[in-house]
């Protein structure tokens, strides 16, 4: 099964400057990756709206509290590990302590980069879910980046969000809806919750699994924090038994925010968590890392197999792309 | 001092070889590969052979110079497999070499080469998958030390390295190759405040100067000034020159620091051997992706394929 619906030439591009159009306060400021993380269109549309402050993250966002102090929006594309990493305890102290309107935007999220641990964010969900006033979003598609900015102005403080960049597939149809799961099947055996690149996965492991008549509720997770849809709680309840699936750590990202829900409403379901194991990443192919690192279709199937007791083989209909590192060929550098 | 006259220049015609060599393996990998940091072996051509092949005193390579498969990032109990083995034995007498930018990996890693510290196989396996040696190496892939991918910190652990060796009165030097645009980053200055501070004369920092980033060039990006003014400022012995003069290169790391820490500011230009990179489109510089044809007028364009013995 091919979930995907055609692609999207970078949206995030058009959807800043369409967001930015209807809300004058919008500025824009980059580190030295403007054509990378698609704020080129930005720069261009707005020149007196975009500062280019190179590559020094730490006063980057020193300085995005300032202008979000003046009273405006101000947006920090970037890599996931220069929004997150790098500028933490500015982030923490200068951003998320005053609640200030900073839109962090992390692209090249989890292990979908060739640039090895130094450019793979693998840990930017659980450094910003873990900080008092943050909102975390991670988009999986390019309904999701369409949409999601509609949800902005209701957020009075600092929002971190993690997407894909260029040619970004599409999978869903309805807009992206702030903390609500979107209901990919349902069932009565297994829930499935699968957030950012690791949803195509997902698709393909569930569609295998109905396939061999096991009954899955499959939910997209897409804001991390809060997490409080009730959804969740609802249909894990329901199945007794889940898997969560990211391309993150398997802590502090979204296996640890359901083992909280699960733990925390005292429902004795059965959690196996497909993420990245405690380890730091190394550079290759996104297939190849995936398969490496165990968050692709056949992973996910195998987890799920050992959990209900079943041996479902896996039919990996998925695209895994030509045999050498894809560069995209949208942006400035090779990652 | 070096005394060009003693030795009859016997190691510069070498140097130039290695230097032309790690340009023309950065122009054939990227163009092999469909992409690469071909600009970064341009600027760096001459520093990094004048260190492999003049400077640097390092230990022998590993008896196998063809790495292994990748094998997992550093933990406890796994089996180490650290980079900087190609760049000698991890000896007090010996010199150490750290790569801050690791975008320029391809560059070391044709140096190696060149020196006889890595087998030419190991290009097969370069940028692929399960490999070490990755486009943006990290302390795995050979000849780095130090994982620099995230820029502008690993001059710090060279800091740290140099510290401890001076006070124990080891004799190896701690050999640091920075990029201009690390500059722009806040921890750089203060490595060279530490660096200043505790008298570091037994570190070597080598900037080249190509004045390229991602976005553009730098002037236009984030403009940094003079650095030869500013390291002097932060107090270290700076020394400016033309960073494609290996004689030159070579006195200026040398020449004593009177006690403080030697920075060699090397003004570079990041089309040297490739003269036509100049005409492409400043935004996609950085990173070079070949329109068809393109590596052909390269290479055209040359005066590396005519003058380097195979």
């Amino acid at each position: 099964m091919n979930p995907v619906k055609g692609t999207v030439h970078r949206p995030f591009a058009s959807v800043l400057v369409d967001y930015a159009r209807r809300n004058e306060r919008v500025v824009c400021i980059t580190n030295d990756l403007t054509r990378s993380v698609e704020a080129d269109l930005f720069r261009e549309t707005f020149p007196d709206r975009y500062f280019s402050l190179g590559m020094a993250e730490q006063n980057l966002v020193g300085a995005l509290s300032g202008l979000a102090r003046e009273g405006l929006e101000p947006f920090y594309p970037s890599f996931g590990v220069f929004a997150t990493r790098r500028p933490y305890e500015q982030i923490a102290l200068n951003v998320a302590y005053p609640n200030l309107p900073v839109r962090l935007i992390g692209f090249l999220p989890g292990i979908t980069t060739p640039g090895g641990v130094t450019h793979q964010a693998t840990d930017d969900i659980s450094l910003m879910a873990g900080l008092p006033n943050m909102t975390v979003l991670c988009l999986a598609d390019a309904t999701d980046i369409e949409t999601f900015t509609a949800a902005l102005p209701d957020i009075a403080g600092p929002v971190y969000c993690r997407l894909p960049r260029g040619e970004v597939p599409r999978y869903f149809d309805e807009p992206f809806r702030f903390n609500a799961a979107r209901l990919l099947s349902k069932g009565d055996d297994l829930t499935v919750l699968s957030t950012g690149a690791t949803t195509e996965h997902a698709i393909g492991a569930c569609a295998a699994l109905a396939a061999a008549g096991v009954g899955v509720t499959h939910l997209n997770i897409s804001t991390l924090r809060p997490f409080t849809d009730p959804q969740v709680l609802e249909s894990i309840a329901r199945t007794g038994a889940a898997i969560t699936v990211e391309n993150h750590l398997t802590r502090g990202g979204l296996g640890t925010a359901v083992a909280e829900l699960i733990a925390e409403h005292g429902l004795g379901a059965t959690l196996r968590k497909v993420g990245i194991r405690d380890t730091f990443t190394h550079g290759g192919r996104a297939a190849y890392l995936f398969a490496y690192y165990g968050i692709d279709a056949a992973a996910i199937l195998g987890v799920a197999n050992g959990l209900l007791g079943l041996s479902v083989a896996c039919s990996d209909g998925l695209d895994h792309g030509p045999g050498h590192l894809t560069l995209n060929a949208a942006v400035s550098e090779g990652l | 001092m070096i005394d060009e006259a003693a030795n009859g220049n016997s190691w510069l015609a070498e140097v130039k070889r290695v230097a032309a060599m790690i340009r023309r393996r950065g122009l054939e990998l990227a163009v092999e590969h469909r992409g690469g940091y071909v600009i970064q072996a341009c600027s760096s051509a001459d520093i990094l052979a004048t260190l492999y092949v003049r400077l640097m005193k390092l230990g022998a390579p590993p008896a196998d110079t063809l790495p292994a498969p990748f094998r997992g990032t550093p933990r406890s109990g796994a089996p180490d497999q650290w980079g900087g083995a190609f760049n000698g034995d991890d000896a007090p007498e010996n010199d150490r070499f750290i790569l801050s930018p690791s975008h320029y990996s391809t560059a070391v890693y044709a140096a190696l080469i060149e020196t006889g510290r890595l087998s030419s196989d190991a290009l097969a396996t370069y940028n692929s998958d399960g490999t070490t040696l990755e486009m943006i190496g990290a302390e795995h892939s050979p000849g780095i030390e130090v994982t620099g991918g995230s820029l502008g910190q690993a001059l710090s652990v060279g800091v740290g390295r140099a510290l401890w060796r001076r006070r124990c009165g080891h004799r190896g030097l701690i050999w640091v190759l920075i990029s201009d645009g690390e500059t722009q980053e806040g921890q750089t200055w203060e490595a060279l405040q530490t660096a200043a501070a505790f008298g570091l004369d037994n570190l070597r920092v080598l900037i080249d100067v190509n004045g390229w980033q991602v976005d553009g060039p730098m002037d236009e990006v984030m403009p940094v000034g003079s650095l030869t003014a500013k390291v002097a400022a932060f107090g270290c012995a700076a020394r400016e020159v033309d960073g494609h003069d290996p004689v030159a290169i070579a006195s200026a790391a040398t020449l004593d620091g009177g006690g403080l820490p030697i920075v060699v500011v090397c003004r570079t230009d990041p089309t040297r051997g490739f003269p036509a990179i100049a005409g492409r489109d400043k935004s996609m510089t950085h990173f070079i992706r070949f329109r068809p044809g393109e590596a052909e007028e390269f290479r055209a364009s040359s005066p590396l394929y005519e003058d380097v013995p195979r």
